[in-house]
């Protein structure tokens, strides 16, 4: 399968967003923004096809829709409470959007399609390289952060008390947040991405109690997903998101089975 | 030593409290006691920094704050074990000698809160006392002289709190750390502090514990 030079290109993209989106994840999970991560994924949307209506390239267009709207979201609250209002209101407003910008512009609908669910053909070399170099800035941030990140994610409240910044936190958080649903979009598809960005780390959540633990775990599970579905969808020409998130769902109830059978023994 | 001057806190308009005047020595044990929305929890906040005052001053001497905070958000799916939980507030080091030291300290505090058996227990899933007693250790991480318990007992059963307190008043005894007990609880304010303070018409006065009838607390706190 590595004969053919599109499958090389996605298989380096798909690497890069499984260690994206799996270590990403593990902070998605626990400061519960799985429901925002999914409505970044929609905003990534209606970036990707403003993107396509002016002429500049979707990734492009993701990137600037999701960083807006993921740092509207923080700065207009951190309660959980009023960020779920705040979330569904930015979210309708952007895939109203969204559907607009692609009914006015002239690209067929199957380009839509390939945005919405992903694409395994879709991706270029120059592509492969943009989502590398914004890959390796997401981890980098994620190194220099990691000890504050980590307190402010896994116990908000003592690391408010402890004197953390913890608002400043929130918004790095946003900001690599939009970068991975931007980057992980490219192979997955916008509609989908939240199941590298979630699932994996939730997973990871039910079997392993440190966490350097769970971002291995989850890192390992979203690259096993994406290498899987690849190869799957390269043998099938089925959609290599279907193996993916089957691949992802299954790992995470056997997760769950495996936390409810060590709490009964 | 911890002494305020006609400290003021207004939000807006709100007037929260006014000239509050009033020192806490080194190695005091002593309660805040006073109605919900008294403005305990903004004191703390003032003396741990995370809140300026809007007038007056108050003087910690530079020392390291332990604060406990009233809630947190830990639910049964909580993934990480009690020791994990208290090294969040670990700072970062690739250091192998501060590591070393570092993870000394853990197993020190562990055995201080008496947790040291349970430690490698996901915190969702052990009971309220064990959770209070996590949440203590990790505030104890940064060798703090002072000790903020924020309602700590409120949600324990009566058996457990004795136990919580008879550790917090080892603290204090042992290590000489001073402690600000946040509580209503009438009969732990009388059995472990001296004294307290009272918040009462938007100030604060000392009161003597073992003076005060149980009703009278009640009534004003």
């Amino acid at each position: 399968m590595f004969g053919y030079e599109f499958m090389r290109e996605a298989f380096i993209a798909s690497t890069f967003i499984a260690i994206t989106a799996g270590l990403v994840g593990v902070f998605v999970v626990s400061r519960n923004m799985s429901f925002l991560s999914h409505t970044l994924s929609e905003i990534g949307f209606a970036g990707a096809s403003f993107g396509i209506l002016i002429g500049i390239s979707p990734l492009a267009g993701m990137i600037l829709f999701t960083l807006i709207s993921s740092i509207a979201v923080g700065s207009l609250s951190t309660e959980s409470s009023r960020r779920e209002a705040s979330i569904s209101a930015i979210s309708s407003l952007f895939i109203g959007l969204g559907i607009l910008f692609l009914s006015l512009s002239s690209e067929s609908s199957s380009y839509a399609t390939n945005i919405l669910f992903g694409s395994i053909v879709g991706i270029s070399a120059k592509e492969v390289h943009q989502l590398m170099i914004l890959a390796i800035f997401v981890i980098l941030i994620f190194i220099i952060f990691y000890k504050p990140l980590s307190f402010d994610s896994f116990d908000h409240i003592g690391a408010q008390a402890a004197g953390l910044k913890t608002r400043l936190l929130s918004i790095t958080f946003l900001v690599t947040l939009a970068l991975s649903v931007s980057i992980g979009a490219q192979i997955v598809g916008s509609l989908l991405v939240f199941v590298l960005l979630t699932l994996p780390a939730a997973t990871a959540k039910y079997i392993v109690h440190s966490v350097p633990k769970m971002i291995i775990v989850s890192v390992g599970l979203s690259l096993i997903g994406v290498w899987l579905g690849l190869y799957l969808a390269f043998i099938t020409n089925w959609p290599v998101t279907f193996f993916i998130s089957t691949f992802e769902v299954i790992a995470y109830f056997l997760g769950l089975s495996y936390k409810n059978w060590r709490l009964n023994h | 030593m911890i002494k305020a001057e006609n400290l003021s806190k207004r939000f807006g308009n709100q007037l929260v409290f006014e000239n509050l005047n009033f020192q806490i020595n080194d190695g005091d044990f002593i309660s805040l006691v006073g109605p919900n929305g008294s403005g305990k929890t903004t004191l703390v906040k003032i003396i741990i920094g995370l809140e300026k005052s809007s007038s007056g001053t108050i003087k910690t001497s530079g020392q390291t704050i332990g604060y406990v905070p009233q809630f947190r958000n830990i639910d049964s799916d909580y993934p990480l074990s009690i020791e994990q939980f208290i090294r969040l507030n670990l700072k970062v080091t690739l250091n192998p000698e501060k590591r070393r030291q570092n993870n000394n300290l853990i197993n020190t505090i562990l055995q201080r809160t008496g947790l040291t058996e349970i430690k490698d227990r996901p915190l969702g899933l052990v009971s309220g006392g064990e959770k209070q007693k996590a949440y203590l250790a990790q505030a104890l991480l940064n060798d703090p002289k002072t000790l903020i318990l924020d309602e700590s007992t409120a949600s324990l059963d009566v058996e457990v709190k004795t136990q919580l307190m008879d550790l917090v008043q080892e603290l204090n005894q042992k290590y000489h750390l001073t402690v600000i007990f946040i509580t209503h609880d009438y009969d732990l304010t009388k059995k472990y502090t001296k004294r307290a303070l009272l918040f009462k018409n938007k100030t604060i006065e000392p009161i003597d514990v073992q003076k005060v009838s149980k009703d009278m607390f009640e009534m004003e706190g």
